[in-house]
């Protein structure tokens, strides 16, 4: 349907909630992401008759899945074709039905805490991208994380060129921002997300030379009753290939792209046809001209959040890591659920069958009443059906051990810290490395700004030599960065932020400038009164002869 | 680059200038700074601490943050999260983006 | 020495002595030894500089010890680094960046120049500074600070590349044997070392160094002796990428009370320092927790609030990670080093607490001399590992 720009149709022209006071009663419920199943789960719960804050940390609900043009942009909803558009515009008129529930916007969280009389804080940055603003606790009786994922990447040669972006960003960039990154765009990776990709791009008027795709498509017949199971997915599939015939374009299957051509940015890719293994086969690469490319190779679960509060992970099809959850979503830290792709990817319907499954548990736990059961079976089936087409499709995607066979020494791993592929090689052949944090360790891959959420699977690969070891829980304690001010706020202080630029002195021995003078440093809660001679050198203790 | 045909519904809203290295770029409301970028056909705003090379968005959800920009003087701003405001001015981001004199 | 029946021998050759533990320490002794002529089989259940190693800073520190062994351990491996370091490549980071202790008031700044005259008399090198010159050495220090003193010995290496290439320095003489777990210290009648049983098969070996560092009071109860290390936690602060904001080791006086301390609670006083591929790091926290990984929010918030008090302009730099380590303490806060008397053929090398990576190279300086009966390089005797009698914590 078509949502009007201007009016309350789609959930995006919400208004701004009043941030509250943190010291404040807690809510019953905080769930962190407004995607589709987080957005489900606040609205379940709230008509449940719970109080509850929705933090995310975009300005607009709906998530990677939901993301949709800004008002102001004067188009409602995204330019291309979304067949599954109206579950969110009905999520978006309870949520603005709803008067129990406060939705943080612009909320980027970067832990969780248990506290000592069992309540939950969610402590977050606030700001487009969280460093403009104030920081902020959110306390609840429960925790629901629907952080969904982040898209998974595998290096190649060229992969860091200008114009090379993620299969999951181009199609972000254009729901949001209605932009294309390219005239001529190859689709390239692996995954069910390319065919939507390329699909969109086309509708929005790009040339869409080629679909690469390392899977074999056949191997989605080897679960046929899974398929049979899901015909809204089957239509989903037709709905894009129809569209893709349209545009001619022309799919390549057990093809990857193994080297991106360009200097200053991308001209050109190879494609070249993969074994079984997903081992480039020698010869078969072919030259396809493009200006941009669009890359990705599934989706990874983001559940830094709840593996640092120890909540235990599953490996999912795929090879990636999932929460380990209950029958109700919730995970092995009792009072802390999940509901969408932290359990395991499988798309908008199975997050919000999660997302109300939850909801219903919480509701009936805190407010000590059984949920219904007629609607909680028949979630569960739903939920069970779908998670069984996930599991089907994520096995089929899963990276094959030979596709480090296109890696090159020279090829960067970690785009943050420009590691090559040579030095983790070093690091693990000669300097004893074996698993991802030796090697981040040894070669500072996945040190940078994105705490190795764009390197993880290659330098996992990298480190197990191939033996298809599941990579570790990803521990990030900081789930976002924090500034120092905010991370020093104490709650109820007045909070000065800091100056997000520093230059270093000028050579001509310039004063620094540095904020306003503070105190002299006093460490805080220091055990004994800070200057006091004891502080300075209180002689150590020794044992009696 | 190329910007697609709006949504189903809504009027085409009225664009505003940002500034990049100085040259003026248009931008429209509710468009984020590096989809303002992408619209004119520029792909890469700073460049890296070792190898000097140039990058610009990749994951365009905030996660990667190949889209460090400095945004009015202050670096590290992610373009693809923050929205476009009138005369913001964009100039590239060398390195740590910490120690570029005069912006 | 031949293979038991039930547990296949792990190598055929017999090597000198077993190092257990691939951390800093563990490095140190294999690469001394190898260097005396000893073939030395390193073993650990990890990866190279998997446990304390992998969580530290670097630090390699005179300036927070006050006079005694510990601070002799420490002057003869400022010099040993000195001398290792033309042997790392770049990457290991070494740098002779000195420390700077800074005092907020009068009071502070006087017993931190009375605790650093007996530093001096020690033989410690070091200069004080008035308050008005703290800005010659660190330009972005906060305004106001009483005074200081500088330490020039005071140096910083990363970690884990150094224990990586300190492994690889020793050259053919060292062999690895990553991703085994020594389950149990093998004996003969007599009662002496024969070697370790592993969970990849048996290993023989006339000397057996613990070099396992939080673990190491683990590994001495399979050996059947006692040695209390424990863990104490510490979380470290990263920033992102900065220019050259810190230059040396930074801070506050009262660190060193903290170090000394027998308190379980948690303890923070701010130390920074800047690295050379840009991000700062920000100490220290201690607090008895056992093994918990948990953020420690708290921790967190003080870390932050004692490094922007100590420079103002790091408020608005921007934390990209934070993790915890734990550091092996014994109960009077001296490592364990040398032979145990209760067990012929049994070394340690652990219990170092936080200062492990700068006590390394005179750890294995003095455990090659215990094997190969050359003169000690110092008094053994404070560091002995029988001291703790049976019975205490």
């Amino acid at each position: 349907m078509t949502v009007p720009a201007a009016e309350p149709g789609g959930p995006g022209t919400e208004g701004p909630h009043p941030v509250p006071d943190a010291s404040a009663d807690p809510y019953d419920l905080v769930v962190i992401g407004a995607g589709p199943a987080g957005l489900t789960g606040a609205v379940t719960a709230a008509e449940l008759g719970l109080t509850v804050a929705l933090v995310d940390s975009a300005a607009r609900p709906g998530g990677q899945y939901y993301r949709h043009p800004a008002p102001a942009l004067g188009a409602g909803r995204p330019p291309a074709p979304h067949h599954d558009w109206t579950p969110f515009t009905d999520l978006g008129h309870r949520l603005a039905a709803s008067r129990s529930l406060t939705h943080l916007t612009e909320h980027h969280v970067w832990s969780v805490a248990r506290e000592s009389d069992g309540t939950w804080t969610a402590h977050a940055v606030t700001g487009a991208d969280g460093t403009d603003g104030r920081p902020v606790r959110t306390r609840g009786r429960a925790l629901l994380l629907a952080t969904g994922a982040h898209e998974r990447h595998l290096p190649f040669p060229g992969w860091t060129l200008p114009g090379v972006v993620g299969a999951g960003g181009a199609q972000a960039m254009l729901s949001a921002g209605l932009v294309l990154p390219g005239r001529r765009v190859v689709v390239a990776g692996s995954g069910p997300l390319l065919l939507a990709v390329a699909a969109s791009l086309a509708a929005a008027g790009a040339r869409v030379p080629a679909v690469v795709e390392a899977a074999g498509y056949l191997r989605y017949a080897r679960k046929p009753r899974v398929l049979a199971a899901n015909p809204r997915k089957a239509a989903e599939a037709l709905t894009y290939g129809a569209g893709l015939l349209r545009h001619r374009v022309r799919l390549h299957p057990r093809s990857a792209v193994t080297r991106v051509h360009g200097t200053e940015r991308v001209e050109a890719v190879t494609v070249a046809r993969l074994d079984r293994d997903w081992r480039p086969l020698p010869g078969t690469g072919r030259r396809i001209d493009c200006d941009a490319l669009a890359v990705g190779h599934g989706l990874v679960p983001q559940i830094e959040l709840a593996t640092a509060v120890g909540c235990a992970t599953r490996v999912l099809p795929d090879g990636t890591r999932g929460l380990a959850l209950g029958a109700d979503q919730e995970t092995s830290v009792p009072g802390l659920w999940a509901a969408g792709e932290t359990g395991g990817v499988g798309g908008a319907e199975l997050a919000r069958a999660e997302g109300e499954t939850a909801a219903r548990a919480i509701a009936a736990r805190l407010l000590g009443r059984r949920a219904d059961p007629a609607r909680t079976a028949l979630l569960r089936r739903r939920r069970d059906r779908l998670r069984a087409f996930a599991d089907a499709m994520a096995a089929a995607h899963t990276p094959g051990p030979g596709w480090t066979g296109w890696l090159t020494d020279d090829t960067e791993i970690c785009r943050c810290e420009e590691v090559p592929a040579g030095r983790v090689r070093e690091a693990v052949t000669d300097l004893g490395a074996r698993d991802p944090r030796t090697v981040k360790l040894l070669t500072r891959a996945g040190m940078g700004w994105c705490q190795g959420r764009m390197c993880g699977t290659a330098v996992a690969c990298l480190a197990s030599r191939g033996a298809p070891a599941p990579p570790p829980p990803d521990r990030r304690l900081l789930a976002v960065p924090v500034p120092l001010s905010a991370l020093a706020a104490e709650e109820g202080e007045p909070w000065e932020p800091g100056l997000p630029e520093i230059r270093e002195v000028p050579k001509d021995g310039e004063a620094p400038r540095v904020p306003e003078p503070p105190a002299a440093p006093r460490p805080p809660d220091s055990p004994r009164a800070p200057g006091s001679p004891e502080a300075a050198c209180a002689p150590r203790p020794r044992p009696t002869p | 680059m190329s910007r697609p045909p709006a949504g189903p519904a809504g009027a085409r809203p009225e664009p505003f200038t940002i500034t990049f290295d100085g040259r003026p770029v248009p931008a429209l409301p509710g468009q984020t700074l590096a989809a303002a970028l992408w619209a004119a056909g520029i792909l890469a705003w700073r460049t890296t601490r070792v190898g000097g090379r140039p990058r610009g968005a990749f994951c365009g959800i905030g996660q990667c943050h190949d889209c460090l920009a400095t945004v009015n003087g202050v670096p590290n701003r992610r373009a693809c999260l923050v929205p476009a405001r009138p005369g913001d001015a964009l100039t590239t981001q060398e390195g740590h983006g910490h120690d570029r004199p005069g912006s | 020495m031949r293979p038991t029946r039930r547990t296949p021998a792990l190598a055929r050759e017999v090597p000198d002595v077993i190092v257990v533990g691939a951390g800093m320490v563990g490095a140190a002794c294999a690469f001394h030894a190898a260097r005396a002529g000893l073939t030395v089989t390193v073993v650990d259940r990890g990866a190279v500089a998997g446990g304390t190693t992998g969580a530290g800073e670097g630090n390699l520190l005179v300036s927070d010890k006050e006079p005694g062994p510990e601070l002799e351990l420490a002057l003869l491996s400022a010099t040993l680094w000195a001398e290792l370091a033309p042997l790392l490549p770049e990457d290991a980071e070494y740098e002779a960046k000195g420390g700077l202790v800074v005092a907020s008031d009068e009071t502070g700044l006087r017993a931190l120049r009375a605790f650093a005259a007996r530093q001096e008399k020690a033989g410690v090198t070091l200069r004080a500074v008035p308050g008005d010159a703290l800005h010659d050495l660190e330009p972005y220090l906060a305004p106001g600070l009483a005074g200081g003193v500088h330490y020039p010995q005071d140096a910083q290496v990363m970690p884990a590349l150094a224990a990586a290439r300190l492994l690889r320095a020793g050259g053919g003489r060292i062999t690895l044997r990553l991703g085994t777990e020594v389950t149990r210290v093998l004996t003969g009648p007599d009662g002496a070392v024969r070697g370790v049983r592993t969970t990849a098969g048996d290993l023989h070996a006339p000397h057996v160094v613990n070099a396992a560092g939080t673990w190491g009071g683990e590994l001495a109860r399979l050996a059947g002796v006692h040695l209390p290390v424990l863990p104490r936690r510490g979380f470290v602060l990263v920033t992102e990428p900065l220019p050259r904001l810190v230059r040396h080791k930074v801070y506050a006086a009262d660190y060193v009370a903290d170090v000394g301390s027998d308190s379980a609670a948690l303890q923070t006083s701010a130390v920074v320092e800047g690295t050379p591929a840009g991000p700062v790091l920000i100490g220290a926290s201690r607090e008895r927790v056992g093994f918990d990984r948990t953020l420690s929010t708290e921790a967190l918030r003080r870390l932050a609030a004692g490094a922007t008090a100590l420079f103002p302009v790091l408020a608005g730099a921007r934390a990209l990670r934070t993790y915890a380590g734990f550091r092996p303490y014994l109960p009077d806060h001296l490592p364990a080093i040398g032979p145990d008397p209760r067990v012929p053929g049994l070394l340690h090398a652990c219990g170092h607490e936080g200062a492990g990576i700068g006590l390394a190279p005179a750890t294995g300086l003095l455990v090659t001399a215990c094997l190969t009966g050359a003169r000690p390089p110092l008094d053994p005797h404070p560091f002995r590992p029988d001291r703790f009698p049976a019975g205490t914590p």
